[in-house]
């Protein structure tokens, strides 16, 4: 059972900030000590309000940019001090399913070439048979073969986000980073692609890393769920003990923020206060500790261990360590 | 309680390129007083212009109101002046944004340009003005309300900044206020702050509501009646309960499909076969008619009225045709 | 339903067209670009005389059937030297701009590309020989390498380089940055690829604008090379070179400066006004 695809350590990455006239430099921990493992063929949604980090863990992950410190594991082997070169050829298997249909897809290029170039870029089809694989591939996402020769700006955007799913898909990868894939289109469109998303795990046995900021969508695609403050993962679960028994006080007060379908049913008023504070200059301790209604005199020293509690359940938290 | 706005098939078409694009085609509803009415669809159903068509700020060209009449407190403000409606608008009616920095003056202090709307309106002097904003900012649970008052937009986070737009629209006690979309952009632990903001004001000011979302769960947590647009027309009209309960109208119906759910767990979504269809080729009849699965005999004859399922429940669809006279 | 397709097909184009069709400005300017080129390239065809050959008994006369721009000074048909001026800036035009556009264009990409330091040296770089005025530095330019048509060519075209390194850095410094960029990173495309396949088809817009602008620019700063009597020199038909020519008989033989100096007013008006209307509808956001 435990077969992990991809095993992230200590992962941090910090961007630099030029401040005021003498440009001291200060950083933005935008990802500040993350851990999680990827089971293979299992979905982990990685949930968390904007600033949380989450996009920069999935751009990380996939070498888009360089990490600060820390491990990605990918199959044993280590992707954070490969260079661009060693890199490239280890691109085939992990590919990325961006947010924006409109902003991913070369505005200048056919669908033919957008999902056939990976196929070339990697070897995998001859210039002669790239059509009709593209063709193949396209039918697998509800495209058509009369589809092949148009721009991206000749379609809706849920049908470029099929584009875009299929490009991903065109170098038969094992991991697909699907980040905020649906939180541009409309629920109907969403739904469309939600389950494209699901029949094409099934189908190839696809492994996903699914970052959305959507708690609804989250829990219908994770078998797993990650949540994420303030550039630090804080609780990990299984989907059904996430959200049935949340236990950081951070998941708890974000699941009962959602409004719930059932007008009857009156939320629980776990609301959070403030905003978040600045990755500039994090809290110290623990970084949930400015709002959050449990706190203990050691969660303004001491930065918790994120560390096991019970069975696949991991929590970053002073009230769960023993 | 009376009848605060009601709207009587209104259309408003935008002209461009030689096409006519109905975004609005025939929308009727009313909001009575202190209710908070929802209005919710998809991308381009109409809900924002019908926002816009309230306040008349449809751009012309190339929009235009073509019909229909709006009754707010027996006017018909379709029949109103220009410098009328400026007296209306902010004052009477008030309307906040998905985006506030848009309506919030980048280059003014938020205490300045709060003061200036109360003066206009209100003709307050500036220094009981200025007392009133500060009162305002309190109310909406703004932290260091005096500081904020010296701060310029960019200074405030997004949720902040949606608290001053709050104060500043309701500062005027409007009879009705326009929440267009108010927590999108916003992160659900923000977005749930600034719904009970607004349930408070609400309850404090007896203001009315017509809050227009595409987020079903925020429809479900604030209203109290809400109308389902699709294509420029209203589709199904109903109490909140009622709508989410037994949903009547197969787009409606569709929708609730679609949407993945907190508190239940489903393998596949439902879908909605088909597009949206171009606002300036609309299929004849029923405008759902070539996605609908229970479509018959004469869904793309005519478009169908409101009928009535139950009392306060309607539906634009001829399932429910049953038991109504014909013609 | 299938005409509908090819419409969508060729929206973006159409639309584009649409947008400049309405611009009146532009069209004129257009048309007045296109009646250059076709006087250009069908000089020798359609000019009533040889361009370098005079008759001394009929200097300087003014319009008259014959010679329906007059004669100069030397009795060669003004008509005929307007024309065939016409190629001579034609030819400088398009190999300046093209040097400028080739050097300009991957000086800008490598710069907004890998940013850094390089970036830094090529942008100060062309600071510097921004911060000189665009005449002075050719002149200069023309100092070092003496005068005449190819060293014209290459004075104008090495002013001009600046402008578009600068749009086109400015440009790939926004659309490198965009999520179809990262896309191409994503599935294994190498720098050049990106730069040839991804961001330079989607400048163009900015390339096009600014070639054009700069056909205007660099007739004007050719034609005055050539009157300060460092460009192209005579007895070839150059408009500068004959606005020279005839300043010496600007009180007692005026149309003899007014017909090149027309022609150089007109072409860069024109070449201004189209590129202006290019502007407007390749990319409405830019206006203002």
């Amino acid at each position: 059972m435990d077969n992990p695809l991809l095993n992230v350590k200590h992962l941090k990455k910090y961007f630099p900030v030029a401040r005021g006239w003498r440009k001291e430099k200060t950083f933005v921990r935008a990802v500040d000590g993350v851990d999680f493992v990827i089971r293979q063929g299992e979905t982990l949604g990685l949930v968390g309000e904007s600033g949380c980090g989450k996009t920069t863990v999935g751009r990380l992950i996939l070498k888009l940019i360089e990490p600060s410190d820390g491990k990605i594991l990918f199959e044993g082997k280590d992707l954070a001090h490969l260079d661009k070169k060693g890199i490239r050829p280890l691109r085939r298997a992990f590919q990325i399913i961006f947010q924006d249909p409109f902003a991913s897809l070369n505005p200048r290029m056919t669908v033919s070439e957008i999902v056939g170039r990976p196929m070339e870029i990697h070897g995998l089809v001859e210039r002669s048979q790239r059509d009709e694989k593209v063709c193949q591939l396209l039918q697998s996402v509800g495209l058509m073969k009369a589809h092949l020769s148009r721009y991206p700006h000749e379609f809706s955007g849920g049908q470029r986000q099929r584009i875009g799913i299929a490009r991903a898909l065109a170098t038969e990868p094992r991991l697909i980073v699907a980040d905020e894939p649906t939180s541009a289109l409309d629920v109907s469109v969403q739904a469309q692609i939600l389950n494209l998303m699901k029949q094409l795990q099934r189908e190839l046995g696809l492994t996903y890393l699914f970052i959305s900021h959507n708690i609804s969508v989250i829990r219908h695609i994770s078998d797993r769920v990650a949540v994420m403050y303030l550039g630090k993962v804080v609780e990990m679960a299984q989907k059904k003990a996430l959200f049935q028994s949340p236990v950081h006080p951070y998941t708890k007060a974000l699941l009962a923020a959602v409004p719930s379908l059932d007008p009857k049913r009156k939320r629980v008023e776990v609301i959070l206060e403030g905003d978040v504070p600045s990755p500039i200059n994090p809290p110290s301790g623990c970084r949930f500790h400015t709002r959050c209604r449990y706190v203990l005199p050691k969660c303004l020293e001491e930065d918790p261990f994120f560390h096991q509690v019970e069975g696949d359940r991991w929590v970053a938290c002073h009230l769960y360590s023993s | 309680m009376g009848t605060l706005l009601r709207i009587k098939n209104l259309k408003t078409h935008f002209f461009s390129a030689g096409r006519v694009i109905r975004a609005l085609d025939g929308v009727s509803f009313q909001i009575e007083e202190g209710e908070v009415f929802g209005l919710v669809g998809e991308t381009g159903c109409g809900k924002s212009v019908t926002a816009l068509s309230i306040l008349r700020l449809i751009p012309f060209p190339p929009g235009k109101i073509i019909g229909g009449e709006i009754h707010f407190k027996g006017k018909d403000l379709l029949h109103l002046d220009e410098d009328e409606m400026r007296s209306i608008r902010g004052k009477e009616i008030s309307m906040i944004f998905q985006e506030p920095m848009t309506s919030l003056n980048p280059v003014f202090r938020i205490g300045d340009q709060m003061v200036e709307v109360i003066v206009l309106h209100q003709r307050l002097d500036r220094s009981r003005a200025s007392r009133k904003v500060l009162e305002m900012l309190q109310r909406v649970h703004i932290p260091d309300a005096d500081r904020v008052m010296n701060q310029y937009p960019h200074q405030l986070s997004g949720g902040m900044r949606q608290r001053v737009m709050i104060a500043m629209e309701l500062s005027c006690h409007p009879l009705l206020l326009i929440a267009d979309e108010p927590t999108t952009a916003l992160d659900v632990t923000i977005q749930a702050q600034i719904l009970r903001i607004i349930k408070e004001m609400k309850n404090e000011l007896q203001t009315s509501i017509l809050l227009i979302t595409h987020d079903l769960g925020v429809i479900a947590e604030m209203c109290d009646r809400v109308a389902v647009m699709y294509a420029g027309s209203i589709v199904e009209e109903a109490g909140v309960e009622e709508i989410f309960e037994s949903p009547g109208h197969p787009y409606t119906q569709g929708l609730w499909g679609a949407i993945p759910r907190v508190d239940q767990e489903r393998e596949t979504l439902s879908v909605i076969p088909g597009m949206v269809p171009d606002l300036s080729q609309l299929p004849p009849g029923c405008k759902f008619h070539p996605r609908c699965p229970y479509r018959f005999a004469p869904c793309d004859q005519s478009t169908p009225p409101l009928f009535q399922i139950s009392p306060g429940h309607l539906a634009s669809c001829y399932l429910y045709s049953k038991g109504e006279t014909d013609g | 339903m299938n005409e509908a397709k090819t419409m969508k097909t060729t929206g973006q184009t159409r639309e584009v067209w649409r947008r400049l069709k309405r611009n009146r400005a532009a069209v004129i300017g257009g048309l007045i670009v296109f009646l250059f080129f076709f006087v250009a390239i069908l000089a020798p065809v359609i000019s009533p005389y040889p361009p370098n050959e005079g008759d001394l008994t009929k200097r300087l006369k003014p319009p008259c059937r014959e010679h329906p721009l007059g004669t100069d000074p030397l009795g060669r048909d003004q008509l005929s030297r307007v024309i065939y001026g016409a190629r001579i800036s034609l030819q400088i035009q398009v190999v300046a701009v093209l040097i400028a556009l080739v050097i300009g264009t991957l000086l800008g990409m490598v710069g907004g590309y890998y940013g850094g330091k390089f970036d830094n040296l090529i942008m100060r770089l062309m600071d510097i020989l921004l911060a000189f005025p665009g005449i002075f530095l050719a002149i200069s330019i023309i100092a070092v390498l003496g005068p005449g048509l190819t060293n014209l060519m290459l004075a104008a075209g090495i002013y001009s380089i600046p402008q578009f390194a600068r749009i086109v850095r400015g440009s790939i410094l926004s659309l490198k940055e965009k999520e179809f960029v990262e896309a191409a990173r994503a599935v294994g495309e190498n720098d050049f690829n990106i730069l040839f396949r991804y961001l330079l088809p989607n400048s163009m817009a900015p390339m096009i604008i600014q070639t054009t602008l700069r056909m205007a620019t660099v007739l004007l700063t050719a034609s005055g090379l050539s009157f300060l009597g460092l460009g192209v020199q005579p007895p070839t038909p150059e408009w500068g070179a004959m606005l020279s020519t005839a300043r010496a008989y600007m009180i007692t033989a005026p149309h003899v400066a007014t017909a090149p100096g027309l022609a150089i007013m007109l072409v860069v008006m024109g070449f201004n006004l189209f590129g202006d209307g290019l502007r407007d509808s390749l990319d409405p956001r830019l206006r203002d």
